[in-house]
């Protein structure tokens, strides 16, 4: 089993970076709407009810992380929506291969893209004034919550391409995810946002994602929003992993 | 090579049938079986059941009916042990076109749990055999037709299957292509390996198949070696044309006494079924000499397995005598 995951998320990494029309916009679109409301939105930091922050690009960056994130499982299906259409997924299923290794491995090539992604914009952050308030250890902190979250956006991917096995549709279906994460306290501090959203927000995993990787880049190392927002990731993760393999097994037995 | 088959049929195929959802029978309770170290042709038009029948033997598919045992192992409750034991080639070459040759070997014998040591050799000796060493390196997306089908067959040996499943390995490829391929799988069948390989070209058929099936709609229409099938709907005919075609009715009498049946004539044409094929037209010759019959044109027609096709399904093999297309460019 491990050979197998190894080896085919070794070939979803070197495919990701040979196919740069579907790495790109992970990093391009959220790169341009952070500009866009670090630009544009700078004076909402003075909004009464705005928790302090040194700037808005401090506060903006984990919601931009968690965009990119989401991006990321939109390219996991798109991959595996395209081996499905191209045969390929036929190969892996006709081989003596576990199963499970062909959801496991986009999730866990996911994870990897996912601290490239978290990299990327702690440095353009760094880069462009903004501070990591809880250092190294604040560094981990939001690593670990991006890669968790990244592998299980990945499997959000995966299930929907599994079950779509096509991937315009995927493609389609994706931006749903997008309509969430407006609806968390990603873009927004919680306290700002009006009835129903602020209900909503609550109880979505999205904003203890993005508040959780918020909390050490923009505040500080307190423990509980960091560990909410893993908490968060990994209920995203195994809840979309396990209905991924779930998915998988449906649609061999349905063959 | 394995030996774990031997004695024990290498597939077993007992009433065999897939309906799809749409209440389309694909494939009707078809019963067949191959030996080990057979090439064993699966002939057929587009949409008759061939690809259906093999994803079910790969694993690929449900049967909705019928038992098939692969290598010994059946299909639907011993898949793993099934999958372990087979090569496949499906219908198009189901490769990635970002990863070049030889990662996509890796990854095939790294899925067949063949060590990392043992990896680099086996998959450098599979290239070179498919003729593919220069173009190791480059991404699939850059190869031809044919190099992507020698790809695809090699990656498919990684393992030496026991059965190797090859479903149209040479559709759409150049002449060029198609014969090298034919050689391998005469070389496969030489090493032992079962062969169960699917055709619409009759050629194909007749050149690789030790025995053949003939699908049609769904169902096997007829089983048996080439020369079999074809002796069963006739003997081979001699056909000639007179010179002096003036006195044909003399000229029957000549050669009747050679065949079985009555000659019969339609202008200066004379037709005699004989059943010692190329063996029995020097002796004909020799008595349409004897009474001054001078032979303008003669050829001896064989029964093909199109013949055979049409008369088990009252139609021709569709698509099989199409062109070949024109040699690519590699």
């Amino acid at each position: 089993m491990r050979a197998s995951v190894r080896v085919l998320a070794r070939r979803a990494l070197v495919n990701a970076t040979r196919r740069l029309q579907f790495l790109a916009p992970l990093v391009v679109f959220p790169t341009l709407l952070l500009a866009i409301n670090v630009g544009g939105l700078e004076r909402t930091t003075t909004l009464p009810g705005f928790p302090h922050v040194d700037g808005f690009l401090d506060f903006q960056l984990a919601a931009a992380i968690t965009q990119s994130l989401l991006l990321g499982g939109v390219g996991a299906g798109i991959a595996v929506a395209l081996d499905i259409e191209g045969g390929f997924f036929d190969r892996l299923v006709a081989s003596p291969a576990p199963r499970a290794a062909i959801v496991l491995a986009r999730v866990l090539a996911a994870g990897v893209i996912a601290a490239v992604q978290v990299c990327y914009f702690l440095v353009l952050g760094l880069a462009f004034g903004a501070e990591i308030k809880g250092g190294l250890i604040g560094v981990v902190c939001v690593l670990a919550i991006g890669i968790v979250a990244g592998a299980g956006f990945g499997a959000i991917g995966v299930l929907i391409a599994l079950r779509a096995r096509s991937a315009s549709v995927v493609q389609g279906i994706f931006p749903i995810v997008f309509v969430v994460l407006f609806v968390s306290s990603a873009f927004f501090p919680a306290e700002l946002l009006s009835s129903p959203a602020d209900v909503v927000a609550a109880y979505n995993p999205l904003s203890y994602i993005a508040e959780g990787m918020r909390q050490p880049i923009a505040f500080s190392n307190e423990l509980a929003p960091v560990l909410e927002g893993l908490g968060a990731a990994a209920a995203v993760a195994g809840t979309a992993i396990g209905l991924s393999l779930l998915a998988l097994r449906g649609r061999l037995r349905d063959a | 090579m394995c030996n774990s088959i031997h004695g024990i049929a290498a597939i077993e195929v007992i009433g065999l049938g897939r309906e799809f959802k749409d209440g389309l029978k694909a494939v009707d309770g078809i019963d067949l079986e191959v030996a080990p170290g057979e090439v064993y042709g699966f002939l057929g038009p587009n949409g008759a059941g061939k690809t259906t029948t093999v994803r079910m033997l790969v694993t690929l598919l449900r049967p909705t009916g019928g038992h098939a045992r692969v290598a010994g192992y059946d299909v639907e409750r011993q898949p793993a042990q099934v999958r372990r034991r087979i090569g496949v080639a499906l219908q198009e070459a189901a490769l990635d076109p970002l990863m070049t040759g030889s990662e996509l070997i890796e990854l095939q014998a790294t899925l067949h749990g063949i060590t990392p040591r043992s990896v680099r050799a086996r998959g450098a000796e599979l290239i070179a055999r498919v003729g593919l060493s220069q173009a190791a390196d480059r991404r699939v997306g850059t190869y031809s037709g044919g190099m992507r089908r020698r790809l695809d067959l090699a990656m498919a040996l990684i393992h030496d299957p026991e059965v190797l499943f090859l479903d149209e390995p040479t559709t759409g490829l150049d002449p060029t292509s198609r014969l090298t391929l034919w050689d391998e799988v005469r070389r496969l069948r030489d090493e032992g390996t079962t062969v169960f390989l699917t055709t619409q070209y009759l050629e194909e058929a007749d050149q690789l198949a030790d025995r053949l099936g003939i699908i049609a709609a769904g169902k096997l229409v007829a089983a048996g070696t080439p020369a079999a099938l074809k002796a069963e709907i006739g003997r081979p005919h001699l056909d000639l044309v007179l010179a002096n075609g003036s006195d044909l009715e003399r000229a029957r009498d000549v050669v009747a006494r050679f065949g079985d049946q009555r000659p019969t004539t339609e202008g200066c044409h004379l037709s005699i079924e004989i059943a010692l094929g190329a063996a029995g037209i020097a002796p004909i010759l020799r008595a349409l000499d004897d009474a001054g019959f001078a032979v303008a044109e003669l050829e001896l027609k064989q029964p093909t397995l199109d013949d055979v096709f049409l008369a088990k399904t009252g139609e021709h093999l569709e698509g099989a005598e199409e062109p070949m297309p024109a040699p690519e460019l590699a």
